[in-house]
């Protein structure tokens, strides 16, 4: 029997081994596992920030499949497109489900593409030989945004239609052929039936197909020059005799399992919302949204949503249309040149000069401000407020050019560092905890046990407020 | 840096509702009293369904998650008539109801979504006697309402109190100044019920997903966990 | 690379545990994919229980009504027609309906509660096209043996007019009778068989 077991399980190993021979002799499968992950060489000092590229893949794959099983059920007709939605919602079986991964998808893929940006900014992943990473990676967010603003018409609520009437309108403004401009994008004198119906052609097929291509040139790109890393070190500079980047790793199964510990994490937050927060206090699904379009009433206040506010601020800072309009292009098409803006040699912030440390900060927060000031109303109090923060993120980028050349650099090493893991912060954390604190008498429990009592330590807390201070400052040298 | 962000985040408003300067009395809704809500499906039925209608809630769908058995929903909570498969339609005709009150009344399926509970509250029990409207009634949350106090009996009348705010004469209060057949107490029971029952309605799956939410993420973390040990494990490798 | 000695056995057991995890998360999220393609409630909704009136249905007529999308058609059979049916029993593949779909009440040579009305589900159990209403005796097209019975125009299958199927055709088995049962005399419901039963 056993036997029989046996020689039953090799001749399907038998069949399998075959049959994969059969498939890898007509085509490069081990080639691109090899090529793209177990023999492709990761530098060893990935951080925190370097999570955020596999994240936003799987929120990809997310929206896809949450979107197709939506355009099962959703009505591209702006007679039937919001019941539609609230038919998802309700008579289909777990249709909420599905609808809140997508929507709750999008907010996320802002939130982890920004991210990714971020860390692309501070370790200077923009610079040669990644110009071109960088240039397909903006194009992936300029898509994303397309991809967001179509959307979020679909669900033909108030804030739908009246985003996209203004966002629309915004084309008018280019001179000469603004008008006949957007009247092509619309298919109407407003938005419309024809609108709604050319936009879910686009968010559901033209887009997602843009997407997927990009992100295939994006990787095919990075795979081609080689991650960065946060000490902004060549690691192909320094190899073992086998050819091999000393301080690089397979990314399979390296990262590929950090990877997992990523997306654990991710995923029991994105839950967290989708269980117990979809409309996250307003900000992933408006209120004014629950009403039905109505082309005859704008809303009170209408706000696009969270991830598009700091380009709307700049748009509403600048008092002329046209401007306005050329200022919020403007805010992306320096995002694109960067590369070539940042002269600076040295490619992470950690060896950078002060001015540049400084300058990125103002940058953040600038972005952070100006994305705070897009959702309220245009008061003059924030629109002045607006107008100063714009100035502060176009100068950011329009004085790289100048200052950076000069800058005042610290060595980069060789090699890469030592890279700090969750269990040495971890411990950092515990010690400067017991520095602010001091440990009372044992007392005894009511059920038995024993817990120490501790108490706020005020030296203790001046003393490590004082360190992060200096650390911090340290670190904007 | 990184400490920056975060302040600045913690500085933003939790919720964005456009409510203006209207001081809005709150409401605590219970999400788990099937009870209350059964009671407020009754009243929204009697009062409410006349001229507006629920047309996404189906009479089964109540019959299922506020556990009442069918024919119990439609004998006590659905108008005679009433199929079990039905949405929550109104008897009244659209034309009829713009010639009565110049619009017609709309659906409030998603009310509870759209404007915030305590909004509902206030707006339902802000109803306060003016004679120079059309219809007799002012409301303090919704200036100008073109809607008649439906639970008038119940609650009785509100007059305002008067007060001047920089040469402004506004509302300091409202009181009540012809009791109904309801005691204060009772009608604000009342009406809690009511909003109760449009807040569940606004978003039925509220009540399985709140349930389902705890499995997943306790699902999330023990695979963060294994994922974790797995990396440690592999990363040994790494020097 | 490697100073000490990987511990093979643990990367095995936590790849197979993780694995595993991930396996049953998989499953979990295909169950609400998979079942968001199944009937929704508005779907559910349009299967309900219809009731029908039969009072004003001729003897020999075909009426139609949909119950569940379906075509279902309700017939009044004259005794002529019965007669044939308890007698001309040799062509049938499954005379007796054994292999077929029919409620316990249903059971019966007529497959009806009462003889003079049929009700079945008008779609043929071959392909599920709709067979036609063929009464008449030995028409041009269909032959001297046919005494009125249902004829399906996509691959010529032929039922009698208890909806049982001749031998040597493409359906397997009789037209399916949908449950049912008579409220009054002349007031027939469509989806439920007895009183307590409701179709959910």
């Amino acid at each position: 029997m056993k036997n029989k077991i046996s020689a039953c399980t090799d001749s399907l190993k038998n069949g399998m081994n075959v049959s994969t021979e059969w498939v890898l002799k007509r085509f490069p499968m081990s080639k691109m596992w090899n090529d793209h992950m177990a023999q492709y060489y990761a530098p060893k000092n990935f951080n925190f920030w370097y999570f955020f590229g596999s994240l936003a893949l799987l929120i990809l794959v997310n929206q896809i499949i949450t979107g197709i099983l939506l355009t099962m059920n959703y009505k591209p007709d702006s007679a039937l497109a919001f019941d539609s939605v609230e038919y998802i919602m309700r008579d289909v079986n777990w249709g909420w489900l599905v609808r809140y991964m997508h929507s709750t998808g999008a907010s996320a893929f802002f939130i982890v593409i920004y991210l990714h940006m971020f860390r692309g900014m501070i370790y200077g992943s923009y610079k040669k030989p990644r110009e071109l990473v960088w240039i397909f990676g903006m194009l992936l967010f300029l898509c994303l945004m397309a991809e967001a603003f179509m959307g979020y018409l679909l669900p033909w609520g108030q804030m739908s239609y009246w985003g996209a009437q203004v966002i629309i309108s915004l084309f008018s403004a280019i001179p000469v052929i603004g008008e006949d401009l957007s009247l092509w994008i619309r298919g109407d004198y407003v938005i419309s039936d024809a609108t709604l119906n050319r936009f879910f052609a686009f968010h559901v097929i033209a887009v997602p197909l843009a997407l997927l291509i990009l992100v295939v040139l994006h990787i095919i790109a990075l795979h081609e020059v080689g991650s960065n890393n946060p000490d902004g070190v060549e690691i192909k500079e320094s190899k073992d005799p086998w050819g091999h980047p000393v301080d690089g790793i397979p990314f399979h199964p390296y990262y590929s399992v950090k990877d997992l510990v990523g997306v654990g994490v991710f995923l029991f937050f994105f839950a967290t919302i989708i269980f117990y927060m979809p409309e996250m206090g307003g900000y992933f699904l408006e209120h004014a949204n629950f009403i039905p379009a109505d082309p005859l009433k704008t809303p009170e206040h209408i706000a696009p949503l969270w991830y598009f506010t700091p380009f709307y601020a700049i748009l509403r800072a600048i008092p002329d249309k046209f401007l306005g309009v050329i200022a919020m292009g403007g805010a992306i098409v320096v995002l694109f040149l960067l590369p070539w803006l940042d002269r600076c040699k040295v490619k992470s912030i950690r060896y950078r000069g002060g001015i540049f440390k400084k300058a990125f900060v103002l940058f953040i927060i600038s972005f952070i401000i100006l994305g705070y000031l897009g959702t309220q109303p245009a008061t003059p109090g924030y629109t002045m407020l607006a107008r100063v923060f714009t100035a502060i993120y176009f100068g950011f980028f329009l004085l790289l050019p100048i200052y950076t050349p000069f800058e005042k650099t610290k060595p980069v090493p060789k090699r890469v560092t030592h890279e700090n893991s969750a269990e040495e912060g971890y411990s950092a954390l515990v010690e400067a905890f017991d520095k602010m604190t001091i440990k009372q008498e044992p007392v005894k429990t009511s059920w038995g046990g024993t817990i120490t009592p501790i108490k706020a330590n005020p030296a203790g807390i001046k003393k490590v407020l004082i360190q992060l201070a200096k650390k911090l400052k340290e670190s904007l040298d | 840096m990184k400490k920056i962000i975060y302040t600045l985040l913690l500085l933003l408003p939790i919720s964005v509702f456009a409510s203006g300067d209207i001081r809005l009395e709150s409401v605590d809704i219970d999400l788990s009293d099937f009870e209350a809500m059964q009671k407020g499906a009754k009243h929204y039925v009697n009062y409410c369904l006349g001229c507006h209608s629920l047309k996404h809630m189906r009479y089964k769908r109540i019959a299922i998650d506020l556990e009442i058995d069918e024919d119990t929903v439609l004998a006590e909570i659905a108008p005679e008539g009433a199929g079990i498969y039905e949405q929550m339609h109104t008897a009244m005709d659209k034309r009829d109801s713009s010639k009565w009150f110049g619009t017609t009344p709309p659906d409030l399926s998603l009310i509870a979504r759209s404007r915030e509970p305590d909004w509902i509250y206030s707006y339902l029990k802000g109803f306060y006697a003016d004679k120079s409207k059309p219809l007799g009634v002012n409301n303090t949350v919704f200036k100008d309402v073109g809607m008649p106090n439906m639970l008038w009996k119940l609650q009785g009348t509100q007059t305002p109190v008067f007060e001047t705010v920089e040469g402004r004469e506004v509302i300091a209060y409202i009181k009540l100044t012809e009791p109904g057949t309801l005691s204060p107490d009772e009608f604000d029971t009342m009406v809690t019920e009511l909003v109760n029952f449009l807040v569940y309605v606004g978003e039925p799956a509220q009540l399985e997903r709140k349930t389902m939410g705890k499995y997943v993420l306790l699902f999330f973390i023990i695979f963060t966990v294994i994922a974790y040990l797995l990396k440690k494990e592999y990363w040994k490798d790494i020097h | 690379m490697a100073n000490e000695v990987v511990d093979k056995s643990k990367r095995q057991f936590l790849t197979t545990a993780l694995t595993a995890v991930g396996a049953v998360g998989t499953g979990y999220l295909a169950v609400p994919f998979i079942s968001q393609m199944q009937p929704s409630a508005r779907a559910m909704a349009a299967g309900a229980p219809i009731e029908i009136d039969i009072s004003r249905i001729e003897p020999g007529q075909l009426i139609r009504v949909a119950w569940r999308g379906k075509p279902v058609w309700v017939l009044s059979r004259t005794p002529e027609v019965l007669e044939i049916l308890e007698k001309d029993t040799v062509k049938l593949a499954d005379p007796n309906s054994a292999n077929s779909e029919q409620p316990e009440n249903s059971s019966n040579g007529y497959r009806s509660i009462r003889p003079e009305i049929f009700i079945a589900v008008g779609l043929c159990t071959h392909l599920g096209c709709s067979p036609t209403f063929r009464p008449e005796t030995a028409p041009n097209d269909l032959g001297d043996d046919w005494k009125g019975g249902f004829f399906c125009p996509c691959h010529g299958s032929g039922f009698d007019l208890a909806g049982r199927v001749f031998k040597s055709v493409p359906a397997p088995t009789n037209l399916v009778i949908p449950p049912y049962r008579y409220i009054t005399d002349t007031q027939i419901i469509i989806g439920e068989e007895s009183n307590k039963e409701t179709t959910a």
